[in-house]
């Protein structure tokens, strides 16, 4: 297998294609992190007293707390003094169309494949382009508004609808709740606010695009989506940052709240810049992502591909209290050359009759370390609630990794939880069968990879499976042996 | 680590040294006393630990148990605690008492050239057999601190060597009795030995009277040289207000094959840990358990498999059946190492729950870093099959001989794994009566 070895490896030393940067200028605050800095942030964001004192609280209690250690990755420690926690591209202060945009930066998005011109665009997604710290743009937002749906950058929502904004903020993924997500409440900047009304489907997909450009900034969206009773939504969420040697910090909070009858459907297609086949630079992934089955009947769905970032640690929940809601989790996790993920799910039941799936796949090549972590409890009030989690890994090459740690918690004897585990390798014959078959091994192995992914990709919306089986591809070149 | 809950345990090792002075050898006193400053570094685990976060050893803190020095057989209860574990007369048998080895009621049949079944305060009084390397057992693993208590107070236990091309043709029956009042500990050391191509079995009972807690701290270390052939069964039936704390350390060479089956009853609070170091080629292991905790019990089943090397094959079963207000915790740890290529692992867990009071914590773990193995987890936990039971019930079976019937064959599977007769029917009558079966 030498000669295939060495066509893997060729394959493997791909090139991110997202990793240009953005010559604008911008507005930067100076690097470091205290209780001026937090004022200083919502002082650029002429924020309300309510929302200082929270980032405050925040701030306060982060000072208190430790960076987690139980993860199963490793990176040397963070300075949280060297990093930007602000960064905006300075421009028009308010935006009212298109034009108004800086062409530099609706090239950036030309490039990265996001055209943010209604009229260009071909699918039915309304956008909210995120750049560093600030919201440039979100499109489609009178169509949106005449269904009721509100759909804008975080920091308008913060003037435009105080009063939804105080009472979801937090409500999900408290700022007390761990290091990364107390450091988001604290300083975060911008991002996406969702709400559908009563009975409302949402007429088309919403996305969110994160853009990371300036150097040594940290990233620090939140996103919030609340779902009102009866409602519909199906959300995507998309991320890349430039090529630069040095780690950049990303520590995003997302809450989901679906009353009830509602559903929310949350996909992410996560490439953010990997680092180098040294393992050289590339995204520390932090990130709290959390929905809340607040209502009967009521269901959340968390779709996600990883294949970028250098450390991905994250575990997108369900709180199923409502009766008879439904979690879901889908994800396909990749770790290529030095890359590591620590991700999974938790699914907390506590309401009767509730239901969730967990669907992991994870895919190590190069010296790549994947671990899948979940936690599935049954409260003793969950009658009825049953689970499923499925976590299968696929090896590529003999440096890699794959670990899996699941935590199952029952507490009601009604309560069924069924969980498999498999991990296997790109077996040899499976290529040659393909080879045989006139398939080059690049083929072969991208079918081999797709096929053991097909479950997850089944669930997401048609354009980013499009997506997200391509950089699949792209993450894997030259992996296979 | 706060010093004080360790301080209890130092008077009592201060005494414990005093006393052994004149007898221990000088690396045994070096030994224990090294072993004590580690228990006292390390201080008892807390919850905080992720090892031990489902498990609070509190009453170790709160309560410090003391060294028993010497025993009395007079009132006769461990007599009948003896009748009580005695499987077969057949057997060989060591039987210690708080801990302190009685040779009166031990009694071994003729035994093949060079088979060694003794009680380790002789061995070390002996002086012929090399237990310094064996003894000095240090590890980094989640028991780290019981086994320095145990290395600090070790005394006695039992000492198990087979040579080359021996197989023994009757098991050994090991039985730990306690039956000391007042918060009493004992540190039994087991070192089972296994030449090249030799064979046996060996059954590890544990049990106590009913009265105060006492506090049972036991390590087993085994060593399988090639091709040997080791049957290890446990019975744990302590007293249910007792505290059971053990670890065995399985070493095994090439070729060599391991069956462990552990079968938890008593105690208020069990922790079993099975470490398994695959260190060589075309190894088999086989982990099988079942727990069944009741009352206010807490049952910890901790198995950790190292494939350290290629072409290993290892199956494990736990099956727990948790009733009232019982915690059962299962932690399935396997590490399959960069070299451990054509690794086979299969793991299973599987419990059943009886109570809303009761609580299941499983957490089976793969760590993976070779590419060509076959792994596979699974674990499931649920109430009995509602189908199951409606098939009985439509024959004219009662619901309430039904669920039991059932709840017996779930449970019978660990238990047909037994090949020891004697053994398995024990197990069996356990079975029924628990669940008040007619005897059938």
């Amino acid at each position: 297998m030498s000669s295939e070895n060495a066509l893997l490896e060729e394959y493997a030393q791909r090139e991110y294609e997202h990793g240009f940067i953005t010559d604008i200028e911008a507005d930067s605050i100076p690097a470091g992190l205290s209780e001026e800095v937090v004022r200083l942030i919502s002082q650029k964001k002429n924020e309300p007293e309510w929302l200082l004192e929270w980032r405050l609280k925040a701030y306060r209690h982060w000072l208190t707390l430790e960076e987690p250690k139980w993860h199963n990755v490793k990176y040397p420690p963070i300075d949280y003094q060297a990093s930007v926690y602000y960064s905006a591209p300075v421009q028009k202060p308010k935006l009212n169309s298109l034009d108004e945009v800086d062409p530099v930066l609706l090239e950036t998005y030309e490039k990265l494949g996001i055209p943010l011109e209604e009229q260009k665009m071909l699918a039915n997604v309304a956008v909210d382009a995120v750049f560093d710290s600030v919201s440039i743009v979100t499109t489609f937002r009178e169509t949106l508004e005449k269904h009721g749906v509100i759909f804008c950058p975080f920091s308008e929502a913060v003037h435009r609808f105080p009063e939804l904004v105080q009472k979801y903020l937090g409500s999900v993924v408290p700022y007390s709740d761990n290091f990364f997500a107390s450091l988001n409440s604290a300083v975060f900047s911008d991002g996406s606010f969702c709400y559908i009304p009563k009975g409302v489907r949402c007429p088309m997909e919403l996305s969110t695009y994160f853009r990371i450009n300036a150097q040594n900034t940290g990233q620090f969206e939140r996103t919030l989506i609340v779902a009102e009773e009866g409602s519909y939504v199906s959300y995507l969420e998309g991320c890349t940052a430039p090529k630069r040697d040095e780690n950049q910090l990303h520590a995003a909070v997302v809450e989901l709240v679906a009353m009830e009858d509602a559903q929310i459907k949350y996909s992410t297609v996560q490439n953010w810049y990997p680092g180098d086949s040294e393992g050289k630079g590339g995204i520390y992934n932090f990130v709290t992502k959390r929905g809340a089955c607040r209502g009967d009947n009521s269901q959340i769905s968390w779709t996600q591909v990883e294949t970028g970032s250098a450390i991905t640690w994250k575990y997108p929940s369900v709180i199923l209290q409502g009766d008879n809601s439904v979690g879901e989790f889908y994800s396909v996790a990749v770790t290529a050359n030095h890359q590591q993920a620590d991700t999974g799910t938790k699914m907390i039941h506590i309401g009767k009759n509730t239901k969730s799936t967990i669907i992991s796949k994870g895919i190590s090549a190069g010296v790549g370390q994947n671990s899948y972590r979940g936690e599935v409890k049954i409260m003793k009030g969950a009658t009825n609630a049953r689970n499923f989690s499925q976590c299968d890994s696929l090896l590529i090459g003999d440096k890699c990794g794959a670990h899996t740690f699941p935590y199952i918690e029952v507490r009601n004897t009604t309560g069924k939880v069924e969980h498999e585990a498999s991990t296997s390798k790109v077996g040899e014959d499976q290529i040659y069968y393909l080879r045989q078959r006139g398939l080059p091994t690049e083929d072969a192995v991208n079918m081999i990879v797709n096929g053991f992914c097909k479950e997850v990709y089944d669930v997401l919306p048609m354009e980013f499976a499009v997506e997200a089986r391509k950089l699949l591809n792209v993450s894997l070149e030259g992996s296979v042996g | 680590m706060i010093a004080t809950e360790t301080d209890a345990y130092q008077e009592s090792f201060n005494q414990f040294q005093t006393d052994q002075s004149s007898t221990a050898p000088a690396w045994l006193t070096a030994l224990r006393q090294a072993a004590m400053e580690r228990f006292t570094e390390l201080g008892i685990p807390t919850k905080r630990i992720e090892d031990w976060r489902f498990t609070s050893v509190k009453p170790l803190a709160t309560k410090p148990y003391q060294n028993v020095q010497s025993i009395s057989l007079a009132n006769g209860d461990a007599e009948e605690l003896l009748q009580r574990a005695k499987l077969d007369e057949s057997f060989h048998r060591l039987v210690f008492v708080n801990g302190h080895h009685v040779p009166q009621w031990s009694s071994q049949h003729e035994l093949p050239a060079g088979v060694v079944i003794e009680n380790l305060a002789s061995s070390i009084r002996d002086g012929s057999r090399d237990l310094q390397g064996r003894l000095g057992l240090e590890t980094s693993d989640e028991a780290a601190a019981f086994v320095a208590l145990n290395s600090a107070f070790v005394n006695d236990g039992a000492v198990v060597d087979i040579p080359e091309g021996v197989v023994l043709d009757r098991p050994i029956h090991l039985i730990f009795v306690s039956v000391e009042d007042g918060h009493t500990v004992c540190h039994p050391r087991n070192l089972i030995r296994l030449g090249k191509g030799s064979g046996a079995a060996v059954i590890e009972t544990y049990l106590g009277r009913e009265g105060d807690g006492y506090f049972t701290n036991a390590i087993t270390q085994i060593e399988l040289d090639e091709k040997a052939d080791l049957d290890h069964h446990k019975l744990q039936h302590e007293q249910t207000e007792s505290l059971h704390i053990a670890s065995t350390y399985i070493d095994q060479k090439d070729s060599s094959q391991f069956r462990s089956h552990y079968f938890s009853f008593g105690s208020l609070l069990a922790r079993n840990e099975i470490n398994c170091m695959l260190d060589g080629e075309e190894i088999v292991s086989t982990l099988n358990g079942l727990y069944m905790p009741t009352g206010e019990q807490l049952m910890d089943c901790r198995t950790r498999i190292d494939h350290a090397r290629p072409n290993c094959n290892t199956y494990e079963l736990y099956k727990g059946i948790l009733d009232d207000r019982a915690r059962g915790v299962f932690n399935g740890k396997i590490f399959v190492h960069q070299d451990a290529q054509k690794t086979d692992a299969k793991q299973s867990n599987q419990a059943l729950l009886l109570s809303d009071d009761a609580v299941v914590n499983t957490k089976p773990q793969l760590e993976i870093y070779a590419d060509d193995v076959k792994c596979t987890h699974g674990a499931t936990i649920g109430e009995l099959d509602e189908n199951a039971l409606y098939y009985l019930r439509s024959r004219g079976i009662a619901a309430p001989l039904a669920r039991k019937m059932l709840i017996f064959a779930f449970a019978n599977d660990v238990v047909q794994g037994v090949e020891i007769p004697a053994v398995r029917q024990h197990l069996e009558t356990i079975l029924l009566s628990s669940h008040g079966l007619p005897d059938v």
